[in-house]
Protein backbone atom coordinates (compact mmCIF):
# COMPACT_ATOMS: atom_id res chain seq x y z
CA UNK A 1 0.00 0.00 0.00
CA UNK A 2 1.45 3.35 -0.90
CA UNK A 3 1.11 6.56 1.11
CA UNK A 4 0.86 9.91 -0.66
CA UNK A 5 1.44 13.29 0.98
CA UNK A 6 -0.48 16.51 0.38
CA UNK A 7 -1.12 19.92 1.94
CA UNK A 8 -4.83 19.55 1.41
CA UNK A 9 -7.22 16.79 0.39
CA UNK A 10 -10.56 17.95 -0.98
CA UNK A 11 -13.28 15.31 -0.60
CA UNK A 12 -16.27 15.65 -3.00
CA UNK A 13 -16.00 16.90 -6.59
CA UNK A 14 -19.06 19.16 -6.90
CA UNK A 15 -18.89 22.95 -7.30
CA UNK A 16 -17.68 23.56 -3.72
CA UNK A 17 -14.94 20.94 -4.00
CA UNK A 18 -13.82 21.98 -7.47
CA UNK A 19 -13.65 25.62 -6.38
CA UNK A 20 -11.73 24.66 -3.23
CA UNK A 21 -9.24 22.58 -5.23
CA UNK A 22 -8.70 25.39 -7.75
CA UNK A 23 -8.18 28.00 -5.05
CA UNK A 24 -5.89 25.80 -2.97
CA UNK A 25 -3.74 25.11 -6.05
CA UNK A 26 -3.63 28.81 -6.90
CA UNK A 27 -2.49 29.51 -3.35
CA UNK A 28 0.39 27.09 -3.85
CA UNK A 29 -0.92 24.18 -1.81
CA UNK A 30 -0.25 20.63 -2.99
CA UNK A 31 -3.82 19.52 -3.57
CA UNK A 32 -5.78 16.42 -4.55
CA UNK A 33 -9.53 16.17 -5.20
CA UNK A 34 -11.39 12.93 -4.47
CA UNK A 35 -14.73 12.08 -6.08
CA UNK A 36 -17.06 9.16 -5.48
CA UNK A 37 -18.75 9.04 -8.87
CA UNK A 38 -17.11 8.38 -12.22
CA UNK A 39 -17.33 12.06 -13.13
CA UNK A 40 -16.68 15.44 -11.53
CA UNK A 41 -19.30 18.18 -11.37
CA UNK A 42 -21.82 17.33 -8.65
CA UNK A 43 -25.45 18.38 -8.98
CA UNK A 44 -25.09 21.13 -11.65
CA UNK A 45 -23.79 18.63 -14.19
CA UNK A 46 -27.34 17.24 -14.31
CA UNK A 47 -29.09 20.64 -14.18
CA UNK A 48 -30.03 21.64 -17.73
CA UNK A 49 -32.01 24.70 -16.61
CA UNK A 50 -30.67 28.23 -16.24
CA UNK A 51 -30.33 30.06 -12.93
CA UNK A 52 -26.68 29.36 -12.16
CA UNK A 53 -23.85 31.85 -11.81
CA UNK A 54 -25.64 35.20 -11.58
CA UNK A 55 -23.43 36.21 -8.64
CA UNK A 56 -20.21 34.44 -9.47
CA UNK A 57 -19.95 34.87 -13.25
CA UNK A 58 -22.53 37.71 -13.50
CA UNK A 59 -24.25 35.62 -16.18
CA UNK A 60 -27.32 33.43 -16.18
CA UNK A 61 -25.96 29.99 -17.10
CA UNK A 62 -27.33 26.47 -17.12
CA UNK A 63 -25.93 24.21 -14.40
CA UNK A 64 -23.98 22.33 -17.06
CA UNK A 65 -22.41 25.51 -18.45
CA UNK A 66 -21.58 26.75 -14.98
CA UNK A 67 -19.77 23.65 -13.84
CA UNK A 68 -17.94 23.18 -17.15
CA UNK A 69 -16.34 26.60 -16.63
CA UNK A 70 -15.06 25.46 -13.26
CA UNK A 71 -13.90 22.11 -14.65
CA UNK A 72 -11.99 23.79 -17.48
CA UNK A 73 -10.10 25.84 -14.94
CA UNK A 74 -9.35 22.75 -12.88
CA UNK A 75 -7.92 20.98 -15.94
CA UNK A 76 -5.92 24.03 -16.96
CA UNK A 77 -4.28 24.21 -13.53
CA UNK A 78 -3.64 20.45 -13.75
CA UNK A 79 -5.18 19.82 -10.36
CA UNK A 80 -4.81 16.16 -9.43
CA UNK A 81 -8.01 14.20 -8.89
CA UNK A 82 -9.23 10.66 -8.31
CA UNK A 83 -12.56 9.36 -9.65
CA UNK A 84 -14.58 6.38 -8.38
CA UNK A 85 -12.72 6.94 -5.13
CA UNK A 86 -14.56 6.30 -1.90
CA UNK A 87 -13.26 7.80 1.33
CA UNK A 88 -13.52 4.96 3.80
CA UNK A 89 -12.23 6.73 6.90
CA UNK A 90 -10.10 9.55 8.24
CA UNK A 91 -7.61 9.15 11.08
CA UNK A 92 -6.51 12.15 13.13
CA UNK A 93 -2.82 11.66 13.94
CA UNK A 94 -1.80 15.18 14.94
CA UNK A 95 -3.06 18.74 14.39
CA UNK A 96 -1.25 18.86 11.02
CA UNK A 97 -1.35 15.15 10.16
CA UNK A 98 -4.46 13.33 9.05
CA UNK A 99 -4.61 10.06 7.23
CA UNK A 100 -7.33 9.66 4.61
CA UNK A 101 -8.06 6.05 3.61
CA UNK A 102 -9.51 5.89 0.12
CA UNK A 103 -10.90 2.84 -1.68
CA UNK A 104 -10.27 3.09 -5.43
CA UNK A 105 -10.66 0.63 -8.31
CA UNK A 106 -6.85 0.26 -8.16
CA UNK A 107 -6.90 -0.63 -4.47
CA UNK A 108 -6.67 1.22 -1.18
CA UNK A 109 -4.77 4.53 -1.22
CA UNK A 110 -3.56 6.18 1.97
CA UNK A 111 -3.15 9.93 1.85
CA UNK A 112 -1.30 11.86 4.54
CA UNK A 113 -2.39 15.49 4.65
CA UNK A 114 -2.10 18.65 6.73
CA UNK A 115 -5.65 19.81 6.02
CA UNK A 116 -8.95 18.41 4.71
CA UNK A 117 -11.69 20.29 2.87
CA UNK A 118 -14.90 18.29 3.03
CA UNK A 119 -17.39 19.05 0.24
CA UNK A 120 -19.54 15.97 -0.25
CA UNK A 121 -22.81 17.86 -0.68
CA UNK A 122 -26.14 16.99 0.87
CA UNK A 123 -28.30 13.88 0.99
CA UNK A 124 -31.87 13.99 -0.33
CA UNK A 125 -34.51 13.17 2.26
CA UNK A 126 -36.56 10.06 1.56
CA UNK A 127 -40.10 8.70 2.10
CA UNK A 128 -39.43 7.24 5.54
CA UNK A 129 -38.43 10.68 6.80
CA UNK A 130 -41.78 12.26 5.90
CA UNK A 131 -44.03 9.55 7.31
CA UNK A 132 -45.47 8.12 4.08
CA UNK A 133 -46.65 4.53 4.62
CA UNK A 134 -47.70 1.78 2.21
CA UNK A 135 -45.81 -0.18 -0.45
CA UNK A 136 -42.29 0.41 -1.74
CA UNK A 137 -42.56 -0.71 -5.37
CA UNK A 138 -40.49 0.48 -8.35
CA UNK A 139 -41.14 4.00 -9.51
CA UNK A 140 -40.16 5.98 -6.41
CA UNK A 141 -37.29 8.38 -7.05
CA UNK A 142 -35.70 11.34 -5.35
CA UNK A 143 -35.54 14.44 -7.56
CA UNK A 144 -31.79 13.99 -7.92
CA UNK A 145 -32.13 10.36 -9.03
CA UNK A 146 -34.80 11.26 -11.58
CA UNK A 147 -32.65 14.12 -12.83
CA UNK A 148 -29.57 11.90 -13.21
CA UNK A 149 -31.56 9.35 -15.22
CA UNK A 150 -33.19 11.92 -17.51
CA UNK A 151 -30.53 14.52 -17.99
CA UNK A 152 -27.31 12.51 -17.89
CA UNK A 153 -28.42 9.08 -19.16
CA UNK A 154 -31.43 10.13 -21.26
CA UNK A 155 -33.79 7.63 -19.60
CA UNK A 156 -37.38 8.57 -18.70
CA UNK A 157 -38.18 7.33 -15.19
CA UNK A 158 -41.94 7.23 -15.79
CA UNK A 159 -45.00 8.60 -17.62
CA UNK A 160 -47.56 9.61 -14.98
CA UNK A 161 -45.90 11.49 -12.22
CA UNK A 162 -46.79 12.84 -8.79
CA UNK A 163 -44.23 15.16 -7.23
CA UNK A 164 -44.01 15.55 -3.46
CA UNK A 165 -42.65 18.94 -2.39
CA UNK A 166 -42.94 22.34 -4.05
CA UNK A 167 -39.47 23.74 -3.40
CA UNK A 168 -37.61 25.00 -6.46
CA UNK A 169 -36.22 21.52 -7.07
CA UNK A 170 -39.71 19.97 -7.18
CA UNK A 171 -41.05 22.75 -9.44
CA UNK A 172 -38.14 22.47 -11.85
CA UNK A 173 -38.51 18.69 -12.03
CA UNK A 174 -42.25 19.07 -12.73
CA UNK A 175 -41.40 21.16 -15.78
CA UNK A 176 -38.70 18.74 -16.90
CA UNK A 177 -41.14 15.81 -16.83
CA UNK A 178 -43.87 17.81 -18.59
CA UNK A 179 -41.47 18.95 -21.33
CA UNK A 180 -40.39 15.37 -21.98
CA UNK A 181 -44.01 14.38 -22.52
CA UNK A 182 -44.88 12.90 -19.13
CA UNK A 183 -48.20 13.74 -17.49
CA UNK A 184 -47.50 15.49 -14.19
CA UNK A 185 -50.65 14.73 -12.21
CA UNK A 186 -49.91 17.08 -9.30
CA UNK A 187 -47.31 18.71 -7.13
CA UNK A 188 -48.22 18.08 -3.49
CA UNK A 189 -47.15 20.53 -0.78
CA UNK A 190 -47.88 20.16 2.92
CA UNK A 191 -47.42 23.89 3.71
CA UNK A 192 -50.14 26.43 2.90
CA UNK A 193 -47.77 28.24 0.49
CA UNK A 194 -45.38 27.05 -2.23
CA UNK A 195 -41.83 26.32 -1.06
CA UNK A 196 -40.11 27.65 -4.18
CA UNK A 197 -39.97 31.03 -5.86
CA UNK A 198 -43.18 32.44 -7.37
CA UNK A 199 -41.25 32.75 -10.60
CA UNK A 200 -40.89 28.98 -10.69
CA UNK A 201 -44.54 28.41 -9.77
CA UNK A 202 -45.39 30.46 -12.87
CA UNK A 203 -42.91 29.18 -15.42
CA UNK A 204 -42.78 25.56 -14.25
CA UNK A 205 -46.37 24.82 -13.21
CA UNK A 206 -48.74 27.43 -14.72
CA UNK A 207 -47.13 27.24 -18.15
CA UNK A 208 -47.86 23.49 -18.26
CA UNK A 209 -51.18 23.49 -16.36
CA UNK A 210 -49.77 21.37 -13.56
CA UNK A 211 -51.98 21.41 -10.44
CA UNK A 212 -50.38 22.52 -7.15
CA UNK A 213 -52.12 21.08 -4.11
CA UNK A 214 -51.22 23.23 -1.10
CA UNK A 215 -51.97 22.02 2.43
CA UNK A 216 -52.00 18.40 1.21
CA UNK A 217 -49.80 15.40 1.81
CA UNK A 218 -49.30 11.93 0.41
CA UNK A 219 -50.29 9.50 3.15
CA UNK A 220 -49.71 6.24 1.30
CA UNK A 221 -48.07 4.77 -1.78
CA UNK A 222 -49.89 1.81 -3.39
CA UNK A 223 -48.47 -0.63 -5.96
CA UNK A 224 -47.34 -4.24 -6.30
CA UNK A 225 -44.41 -4.21 -8.69
CA UNK A 226 -44.67 -0.62 -9.87
CA UNK A 227 -46.34 2.39 -8.28
CA UNK A 228 -50.08 2.29 -9.15
CA UNK A 229 -51.42 5.25 -7.18
CA UNK A 230 -50.90 7.51 -4.19
CA UNK A 231 -53.43 8.36 -1.50
CA UNK A 232 -53.52 12.09 -0.79
CA UNK A 233 -55.20 13.93 2.09
CA UNK A 234 -55.66 17.49 3.31
CA UNK A 235 -53.74 18.42 6.44
CA UNK A 236 -54.76 20.46 9.47
CA UNK A 237 -52.75 23.33 10.97
CA UNK A 238 -50.49 20.81 12.72
CA UNK A 239 -49.78 19.12 9.37
CA UNK A 240 -51.77 16.02 10.40
CA UNK A 241 -53.88 14.42 7.64
CA UNK A 242 -57.60 15.17 8.10
CA UNK A 243 -59.66 11.99 8.18
CA UNK A 244 -62.28 11.75 5.46
CA UNK A 245 -60.43 14.03 3.01
CA UNK A 246 -58.43 11.23 1.34
CA UNK A 247 -58.51 10.74 -2.42
CA UNK A 248 -56.46 8.75 -4.95
CA UNK A 249 -54.22 9.91 -7.73
CA UNK A 250 -53.32 7.13 -10.18
CA UNK A 251 -49.67 7.38 -11.29
CA UNK A 252 -46.68 5.19 -12.11
CA UNK A 253 -43.99 7.42 -10.61
CA UNK A 254 -43.48 9.35 -7.38
CA UNK A 255 -40.73 11.97 -7.27
CA UNK A 256 -39.58 13.18 -3.88
CA UNK A 257 -38.33 16.67 -3.44
CA UNK A 258 -38.63 17.06 0.30
CA UNK A 259 -35.40 18.72 1.26
CA UNK A 260 -31.72 18.02 1.67
CA UNK A 261 -29.54 17.36 4.69
CA UNK A 262 -25.74 17.73 4.90
CA UNK A 263 -24.13 14.30 4.80
CA UNK A 264 -21.12 13.92 7.10
CA UNK A 265 -20.90 10.30 8.13
CA UNK A 266 -17.13 10.03 7.83
CA UNK A 267 -16.55 13.22 9.82
CA UNK A 268 -19.03 12.28 12.53
CA UNK A 269 -16.83 9.31 13.36
CA UNK A 270 -14.02 11.80 13.96
CA UNK A 271 -16.10 13.56 16.62
CA UNK A 272 -17.17 16.61 14.69
CA UNK A 273 -19.72 18.94 16.37
CA UNK A 274 -23.00 19.21 14.46
CA UNK A 275 -25.38 22.19 14.54
CA UNK A 276 -28.89 20.70 14.68
CA UNK A 277 -30.27 23.76 12.84
CA UNK A 278 -28.15 23.31 9.70
CA UNK A 279 -27.44 19.60 10.03
CA UNK A 280 -23.88 20.58 9.16
CA UNK A 281 -20.84 21.20 11.34
CA UNK A 282 -20.20 24.07 13.73
CA UNK A 283 -17.55 26.23 12.03
CA UNK A 284 -15.53 29.40 12.47
CA UNK A 285 -15.18 32.08 9.81
CA UNK A 286 -12.65 30.03 7.82
CA UNK A 287 -15.22 27.21 7.79
CA UNK A 288 -12.94 25.17 10.03
CA UNK A 289 -14.70 22.65 12.28
CA UNK A 290 -13.85 21.81 15.89
CA UNK A 291 -11.26 19.40 14.50
CA UNK A 292 -8.17 21.47 13.66
CA UNK A 293 -7.44 21.68 9.95
CA UNK A 294 -10.71 20.06 8.87
CA UNK A 295 -12.83 22.48 6.83
CA UNK A 296 -16.33 21.98 5.39
CA UNK A 297 -17.92 23.90 2.48
CA UNK A 298 -20.91 23.83 0.14
CA UNK A 299 -24.03 21.78 0.83
CA UNK A 300 -22.13 19.64 3.33
CA UNK A 301 -21.85 22.80 5.45
CA UNK A 302 -25.33 24.23 4.95
CA UNK A 303 -27.89 23.59 2.21
CA UNK A 304 -27.38 26.47 -0.22
CA UNK A 305 -30.04 27.62 -2.69
CA UNK A 306 -27.39 29.05 -4.98
CA UNK A 307 -24.38 27.29 -6.39
CA UNK A 308 -22.54 30.62 -6.20
CA UNK A 309 -22.54 30.39 -2.41
CA UNK A 310 -21.20 26.82 -2.47
CA UNK A 311 -18.32 28.00 -4.68
CA UNK A 312 -17.62 30.99 -2.46
CA UNK A 313 -17.46 28.69 0.57
CA UNK A 314 -15.11 26.30 -1.22
CA UNK A 315 -12.72 29.15 -1.99
CA UNK A 316 -12.88 30.42 1.57
CA UNK A 317 -12.09 26.97 2.98
CA UNK A 318 -9.02 26.84 0.71
CA UNK A 319 -7.87 30.20 2.09
CA UNK A 320 -8.44 28.78 5.55
CA UNK A 321 -6.26 25.78 4.74
CA UNK A 322 -3.49 28.12 3.60
CA UNK A 323 -3.71 30.23 6.79
CA UNK A 324 -3.75 27.04 8.85
CA UNK A 325 -0.61 25.64 7.23
CA UNK A 326 1.31 28.93 7.41
CA UNK A 327 0.49 29.58 11.06
CA UNK A 328 0.44 26.01 12.30
CA UNK A 329 -3.23 26.44 13.10
CA UNK A 330 -5.78 29.25 12.72
CA UNK A 331 -4.15 32.10 14.70
CA UNK A 332 -7.32 33.79 16.03
CA UNK A 333 -7.44 33.84 19.84
CA UNK A 334 -10.63 35.75 20.53
CA UNK A 335 -13.72 34.32 18.79
CA UNK A 336 -17.09 35.99 18.96
CA UNK A 337 -20.04 33.63 18.78
CA UNK A 338 -22.79 34.42 16.27
CA UNK A 339 -26.11 33.90 18.09
CA UNK A 340 -29.56 33.43 16.60
CA UNK A 341 -32.00 36.17 17.56
CA UNK A 342 -35.62 36.82 16.60
CA UNK A 343 -36.89 34.84 13.55
CA UNK A 344 -33.49 33.40 12.67
CA UNK A 345 -33.54 29.64 12.12
CA UNK A 346 -29.92 29.11 11.20
CA UNK A 347 -26.73 31.07 10.69
CA UNK A 348 -23.25 30.22 9.37
CA UNK A 349 -20.45 30.69 10.42
CA UNK A 350 -20.92 30.12 14.14
CA UNK A 351 -17.92 32.19 15.26
CA UNK A 352 -16.18 35.26 13.82
CA UNK A 353 -12.95 37.07 14.68
CA UNK A 354 -13.64 40.64 13.59
CA UNK A 355 -10.12 40.61 12.15
CA UNK A 356 -11.25 40.25 8.53
CA UNK A 357 -14.32 40.67 6.31
CA UNK A 358 -16.75 37.80 6.68
CA UNK A 359 -19.83 36.61 4.78
CA UNK A 360 -22.87 35.59 6.80
CA UNK A 361 -25.38 33.03 5.49
CA UNK A 362 -28.70 32.70 7.31
CA UNK A 363 -32.30 31.55 7.00
CA UNK A 364 -35.40 32.83 8.75
CA UNK A 365 -37.89 30.61 10.58
CA UNK A 366 -41.02 32.32 9.18
CA UNK A 367 -41.84 34.50 6.17
CA UNK A 368 -42.07 38.20 7.05
CA UNK A 369 -42.47 41.44 5.07
CA UNK A 370 -40.75 44.84 5.41
CA UNK A 371 -38.10 43.97 7.94
CA UNK A 372 -34.62 44.85 9.10
CA UNK A 373 -32.00 42.14 9.24
CA UNK A 374 -29.67 43.43 11.93
CA UNK A 375 -26.83 42.87 14.37
CA UNK A 376 -27.33 45.36 17.22
CA UNK A 377 -23.84 44.90 18.72
CA UNK A 378 -22.29 46.16 15.46
CA UNK A 379 -24.92 48.77 14.64
CA UNK A 380 -25.44 46.78 11.42
CA UNK A 381 -28.84 46.93 9.75
CA UNK A 382 -30.15 45.88 6.33
CA UNK A 383 -33.63 46.58 4.99
CA UNK A 384 -35.52 43.82 3.17
CA UNK A 385 -38.92 43.88 1.44
CA UNK A 386 -39.46 40.31 2.45
CA UNK A 387 -37.65 37.35 3.95
CA UNK A 388 -38.67 33.73 3.33
CA UNK A 389 -37.32 30.45 4.75
CA UNK A 390 -36.62 29.25 1.20
CA UNK A 391 -34.33 32.17 0.41
CA UNK A 392 -30.98 32.38 2.07
CA UNK A 393 -29.94 35.71 3.55
CA UNK A 394 -26.46 36.66 2.40
CA UNK A 395 -24.41 39.68 3.46
CA UNK A 396 -20.88 40.76 4.15
CA UNK A 397 -19.66 42.13 7.48
CA UNK A 398 -16.66 44.37 6.96
CA UNK A 399 -13.75 44.24 9.37
CA UNK A 400 -14.15 47.94 10.29
CA UNK A 401 -17.70 47.31 11.58
CA UNK A 402 -16.12 45.43 14.47
CA UNK A 403 -13.97 48.38 15.57
CA UNK A 404 -16.75 49.72 17.83
CA UNK A 405 -17.03 46.40 19.58
CA UNK A 406 -15.39 46.19 23.01
CA UNK A 407 -12.61 43.63 23.36
CA UNK A 408 -14.57 41.89 26.11
CA UNK A 409 -17.65 41.31 23.91
CA UNK A 410 -17.69 37.66 22.93
CA UNK A 411 -20.93 37.41 20.98
CA UNK A 412 -22.99 39.12 18.29
CA UNK A 413 -26.68 38.48 17.59
CA UNK A 414 -28.36 38.22 14.21
CA UNK A 415 -32.06 39.06 14.27
CA UNK A 416 -34.99 40.06 12.07
CA UNK A 417 -37.18 42.93 13.27
CA UNK A 418 -40.28 44.51 11.69
CA UNK A 419 -39.58 48.01 10.35
CA UNK B 1 -61.72 51.08 -21.13
CA UNK B 2 -58.71 50.22 -19.03
CA UNK B 3 -58.35 47.11 -16.93
CA UNK B 4 -55.91 46.01 -14.28
CA UNK B 5 -54.30 42.63 -13.95
CA UNK B 6 -51.60 40.93 -11.93
CA UNK B 7 -48.54 39.13 -13.26
CA UNK B 8 -45.52 37.52 -11.63
CA UNK B 9 -42.31 38.62 -13.28
CA UNK B 10 -40.09 35.60 -14.05
CA UNK B 11 -36.96 37.43 -15.18
CA UNK B 12 -35.07 37.01 -11.91
CA UNK B 13 -35.55 35.32 -8.52
CA UNK B 14 -37.07 38.47 -6.96
CA UNK B 15 -40.33 37.34 -8.64
CA UNK B 16 -41.95 40.80 -8.46
CA UNK B 17 -45.73 40.95 -8.40
CA UNK B 18 -46.62 43.35 -11.22
CA UNK B 19 -49.83 45.39 -11.31
CA UNK B 20 -50.39 46.01 -14.98
CA UNK B 21 -52.88 48.49 -16.42
CA UNK B 22 -54.00 47.69 -19.98
CA UNK B 23 -55.96 49.95 -22.32
CA UNK B 24 -56.95 48.98 -25.88
CA UNK B 25 -54.69 45.93 -25.64
CA UNK B 26 -51.76 48.17 -24.74
CA UNK B 27 -49.83 48.20 -21.50
CA UNK B 28 -50.06 51.77 -20.16
CA UNK B 29 -48.77 51.31 -16.62
CA UNK B 30 -46.69 48.76 -14.69
CA UNK B 31 -46.29 48.95 -10.93
CA UNK B 32 -44.56 46.74 -8.38
CA UNK B 33 -41.43 46.11 -10.44
CA UNK B 34 -38.06 46.55 -8.74
CA UNK B 35 -36.26 47.12 -12.06
CA UNK B 36 -37.06 48.19 -15.65
CA UNK B 37 -36.96 44.61 -16.91
CA UNK B 38 -40.36 44.14 -15.24
CA UNK B 39 -41.98 46.58 -17.68
CA UNK B 40 -40.45 44.81 -20.65
CA UNK B 41 -41.61 41.47 -19.27
CA UNK B 42 -45.19 42.65 -18.76
CA UNK B 43 -45.39 43.97 -22.32
CA UNK B 44 -44.03 40.75 -23.80
CA UNK B 45 -46.08 38.53 -21.57
CA UNK B 46 -49.34 40.13 -22.71
CA UNK B 47 -48.54 40.32 -26.42
CA UNK B 48 -46.12 37.50 -27.18
CA UNK B 49 -44.95 35.51 -24.14
CA UNK B 50 -41.58 33.86 -24.68
CA UNK B 51 -39.59 31.20 -22.84
CA UNK B 52 -36.19 29.56 -23.05
CA UNK B 53 -36.54 25.83 -23.71
CA UNK B 54 -34.03 23.49 -22.10
CA UNK B 55 -33.66 19.76 -22.61
CA UNK B 56 -31.19 17.02 -23.60
CA UNK B 57 -30.49 15.20 -26.88
CA UNK B 58 -28.89 11.83 -27.55
CA UNK B 59 -25.18 11.60 -28.38
CA UNK B 60 -23.40 8.79 -30.21
CA UNK B 61 -19.86 7.90 -29.20
CA UNK B 62 -19.61 10.36 -26.31
CA UNK B 63 -18.41 10.04 -22.72
CA UNK B 64 -22.01 10.61 -21.65
CA UNK B 65 -25.10 9.42 -23.55
CA UNK B 66 -26.65 12.92 -23.79
CA UNK B 67 -25.77 16.58 -24.12
CA UNK B 68 -27.92 19.30 -22.63
CA UNK B 69 -29.29 22.04 -24.89
CA UNK B 70 -31.06 25.41 -24.74
CA UNK B 71 -32.67 27.72 -27.29
CA UNK B 72 -30.23 30.55 -28.02
CA UNK B 73 -33.05 33.04 -27.48
CA UNK B 74 -36.41 32.63 -25.81
CA UNK B 75 -39.07 31.30 -28.21
CA UNK B 76 -42.80 32.10 -28.31
CA UNK B 77 -44.62 29.96 -25.76
CA UNK B 78 -46.71 28.27 -28.42
CA UNK B 79 -43.51 27.05 -30.12
CA UNK B 80 -42.32 25.04 -27.12
CA UNK B 81 -43.78 21.75 -28.40
CA UNK B 82 -42.39 22.28 -31.87
CA UNK B 83 -38.93 22.63 -30.31
CA UNK B 84 -39.38 19.53 -28.13
CA UNK B 85 -40.58 17.43 -31.07
CA UNK B 86 -37.59 18.45 -33.14
CA UNK B 87 -35.23 17.62 -30.26
CA UNK B 88 -36.77 14.16 -29.77
CA UNK B 89 -35.63 13.22 -33.28
CA UNK B 90 -32.10 14.58 -33.04
CA UNK B 91 -29.07 12.43 -32.39
CA UNK B 92 -25.64 13.99 -32.63
CA UNK B 93 -22.14 12.58 -32.95
CA UNK B 94 -19.45 13.28 -30.31
CA UNK B 95 -17.46 15.43 -29.83
CA UNK B 96 -19.83 18.25 -28.95
CA UNK B 97 -18.62 21.59 -27.57
CA UNK B 98 -20.67 24.03 -25.50
CA UNK B 99 -22.23 26.51 -27.91
CA UNK B 100 -22.33 24.09 -30.88
CA UNK B 101 -25.52 24.44 -32.90
CA UNK B 102 -27.62 21.31 -32.48
CA UNK B 103 -30.67 22.42 -34.50
CA UNK B 104 -30.44 25.36 -36.85
CA UNK B 105 -33.14 27.94 -37.40
CA UNK B 106 -36.18 26.78 -35.49
CA UNK B 107 -38.88 29.16 -34.21
CA UNK B 108 -36.62 32.06 -35.12
CA UNK B 109 -33.58 30.84 -33.22
CA UNK B 110 -31.06 28.00 -32.93
CA UNK B 111 -30.69 25.29 -30.35
CA UNK B 112 -27.24 25.12 -28.84
CA UNK B 113 -25.38 22.66 -26.63
CA UNK B 114 -24.80 23.53 -22.97
CA UNK B 115 -22.74 20.50 -21.99
CA UNK B 116 -19.69 18.98 -23.59
CA UNK B 117 -19.51 15.44 -24.93
CA UNK B 118 -15.98 14.14 -25.31
CA UNK B 119 -15.38 11.50 -27.97
CA UNK B 120 -14.46 8.12 -26.56
C1 LIG C 1 -32.77 20.12 -8.91
C2 LIG C 1 -31.84 21.21 -8.41
C3 LIG C 1 -31.89 22.45 -8.99
C4 LIG C 1 -30.99 23.45 -8.59
N1 LIG C 1 -31.07 24.65 -9.24
C5 LIG C 1 -30.19 25.62 -8.93
C6 LIG C 1 -30.21 26.86 -9.65
O1 LIG C 1 -31.07 27.09 -10.53
N2 LIG C 1 -29.29 27.80 -9.35
C7 LIG C 1 -28.34 27.58 -8.38
O2 LIG C 1 -27.50 28.46 -8.16
N3 LIG C 1 -28.30 26.42 -7.67
C8 LIG C 1 -29.20 25.44 -7.92
N4 LIG C 1 -29.17 24.27 -7.21
C9 LIG C 1 -28.23 24.17 -6.05
C10 LIG C 1 -26.82 23.73 -6.43
O3 LIG C 1 -26.88 22.63 -7.29
C11 LIG C 1 -26.04 23.39 -5.15
O4 LIG C 1 -25.98 24.53 -4.35
C12 LIG C 1 -24.60 22.94 -5.43
O5 LIG C 1 -24.58 21.85 -6.31
C13 LIG C 1 -23.88 22.55 -4.14
O6 LIG C 1 -22.57 22.16 -4.45
P1 LIG C 1 -21.73 21.15 -3.58
O7 LIG C 1 -20.41 21.05 -4.22
O8 LIG C 1 -21.79 21.54 -2.17
O9 LIG C 1 -22.52 19.75 -3.63
P2 LIG C 1 -22.85 18.75 -4.84
O10 LIG C 1 -23.12 19.45 -6.10
O11 LIG C 1 -23.89 17.84 -4.29
O12 LIG C 1 -21.50 17.91 -5.03
C14 LIG C 1 -21.05 16.98 -4.07
C15 LIG C 1 -20.08 16.02 -4.74
O13 LIG C 1 -19.46 15.19 -3.74
C16 LIG C 1 -19.45 13.83 -4.18
N5 LIG C 1 -19.42 12.97 -2.99
C17 LIG C 1 -20.42 12.72 -2.12
N6 LIG C 1 -20.00 11.91 -1.14
C18 LIG C 1 -18.70 11.64 -1.39
C19 LIG C 1 -17.70 10.85 -0.73
N7 LIG C 1 -17.96 10.19 0.41
N8 LIG C 1 -16.46 10.80 -1.27
C20 LIG C 1 -16.20 11.48 -2.40
N9 LIG C 1 -17.08 12.23 -3.07
C21 LIG C 1 -18.32 12.31 -2.56
C22 LIG C 1 -20.73 13.73 -5.00
O14 LIG C 1 -20.66 12.64 -5.90
C23 LIG C 1 -20.74 15.07 -5.73
O15 LIG C 1 -20.00 15.05 -6.92
C24 LIG C 1 -30.05 23.23 -7.56
C25 LIG C 1 -30.03 21.97 -6.94
C26 LIG C 1 -30.91 20.97 -7.33
C27 LIG C 1 -30.87 19.64 -6.63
Amino acid sequence: MKTLEYDTVVIGGGPAGIAAAIKATELGLKTILIENRDLLGGIPLQCVHTGFGLHYFKEDLTGTQFVTRLLDKLEKLRVEYLLKAHVHSIEYLDYDKKLVNVVTPQGVVRILTKTIIYTTGARERHLYEIGVVGDRPDGIYTAGEAQTLMDIYGIMPGREVVIIGSGDVGLIMARRFALEGAKVKAVIEILPYPGGLMRNVMQCLRDYNIPLLLGHTVVKVVGKKRVEKVIVAKVDENFKPIEGTEFEIPCDTVVLSVGLRPYLKVLEKLGIHIDPATGGPVVNEYLETNIPGVFVAGNALVVNDLVDYAVEQGELAAEGAKVFIENKGIPTKNWKLVEKGRNIRLVVPHAVSGERDVIIYARVANPERNVYVQIPELGFRLFSYGVRPAEMIWFKLRKDMFSKLGADVNKITLEVKPR
Amino acid sequence: MSKELELTCIICPASCTLKVTVEDNKVIKVEGNLCPRGVEFAKNELSNPVRYVMSVVKVRGGDLPTVSVVTRNPVPKNCIWQVMEALAKVEVEAPVEIGDVIVKDICGTDIIATRRAKKI
